[in-house]
């Protein structure tokens, strides 16, 4: 059934975006626009719920609400992922900024005073 | 005074009983001694400047691997030295042993220079932080092939070159793994130098947890997964 396919394509998918550190073609305008196409859906799902019973039994489900369960399942992972790699992202970049700074504030010692410039091996 | 000199980088957080000490010892042996203080409470930052050493400090605390990658970037930056010594300012590490590893990297030109505690000797090592440290020699043996017998030690000799090629990303002590798996694919050379480490009751309280080792599988895994990806 479509629906099995659909989820498991789902899965697969969602799996190897946990592998990637950065997800291709995540830009804020699709997340926009998906947000909005999900706002439209939830609205007419309300108004017409016999369309969601529907659209499910067209792809193999019996329930219109199990339907909704997921694609609501399907669409947290991919948010826990996504939000996590930007976590990781932003981590990076306060990693960079910290070591800048430091760099930039650097106060250089006295190494020239020091009693040997080249080392010496040893008596061993 | 001669550019071409060896700097030493001693990643320092919150290291106040050792670190004035450690400086001052280097600073007789070596000119360029870099603090990298890595988010310090105590003002171990302040104590190593007083005590004559450059200091580049972290604002936030970002781990030891990321502490020598900033003194890396330094010395790449804004240094001529062609070689960088590691060293850890616990009072674990001789100066003398670094004094000579460095002159092992000078008379035999390869780009690093491993300490090796178990082909050298041990001064009160717990038992349990032995085992924990063999297993992980095996592991790292394993993993990256090289023909070491001590894969958690602080204190190298890097190449200049060395430096230029390796770039130190995990985080908390799975660095050093890192550091070891860098050094066969870019083609670098290496060779290990006997040491003694010495652990006092102070470098014992803080150190590394041995149940740490699990924190570094994991870090090592993650990063596999995502640069087979």
């Amino acid at each position: 059934m479509i629906i099995k396919l659909l989820l498991i394509a789902s899965a697969l998918g969602l799996g190897v975006l946990m592998l990637r550190e950065r997800i291709p073609g995540d830009k804020v305008l699709w997340r926009r626009i998906g947000g909005m196409l999900g706002v439209a859906a939830a609205v007419v799902a309300v108004l017409w719920p016999i369309l969601t019973t529907k659209i499910a039994n067209a792809v193999g489900v019996t329930r219109g609400a199990d339907l909704v369960f997921y694609a609501l399942a399907m669409s947290f992972v991919y948010y826990a992922i996504a939000t996590s790699q930007r976590i990781h992202q932003l981590e990076h970049k306060i990693l960079t900024l910290t070591r800048e700074l430091a760099l930039a504030q650097r106060t250089v010692g006295d190494g020239v005073s020091a009693a040997i410039s080249e080392a010496e091996p040893s008596a061993e | 005074m001669p550019s071409k000199q060896a700097c030493v980088v001693v990643p320092v957080f919150n290291e106040l009983a050792t670190v004035e000490r450690t400086v001052i010892d280097l600073r007789a042996h070596f000119g360029d001694v870099v603090c990298i203080d890595d988010g310090s409470v105590d003002g171990s930052g302040d104590i190593a400047r007083a005590a004559g050493a450059t200091v580049l400090r972290h604002a936030i605390n970002l781990g030891q691997g990321a502490a020598l990658q900033t003194g890396f970037d330094y010395v790449l930056r804004f240094t001529e030295a062609e070689y960088v010594v590691t060293f850890d300012a616990d009072g674990q590490h001789r100066i003398d042993d670094a004094v000579r590893m460095l002159a092992r990297a000078r008379e035999t030109g390869v780009d690093v220079v491993l300490a090796s505690r178990f082909r050298g000797t041990t001064v009160e090592m717990p038992r349990l932080r032995g085992l924990v440290l063999r297993g992980g020699v095996w592991f790292t043996r394993l993993i990256t092939g090289l023909h070491v017998t001590d894969t958690h030690n602080g204190l190298r000799v890097l190449s200049r070159h060395a430096l230029s090629r390796i770039r130190l990303e995990l985080p908390r002590m799975a660095y050093a793994s890192e550091l070891l798996e860098n050094i066969v694919p870019n083609g670098l050379s290496y060779l290990e130098e006997p040491v003694t480490v010495t652990y006092t009751e102070y470098s014992r309280a803080k150190g590394q947890r041995n149940s740490n080792f699990v924190n570094i599988l994991f870090d090592l895994a993650a990063r596999r997964l995502r640069a087979s990806a």
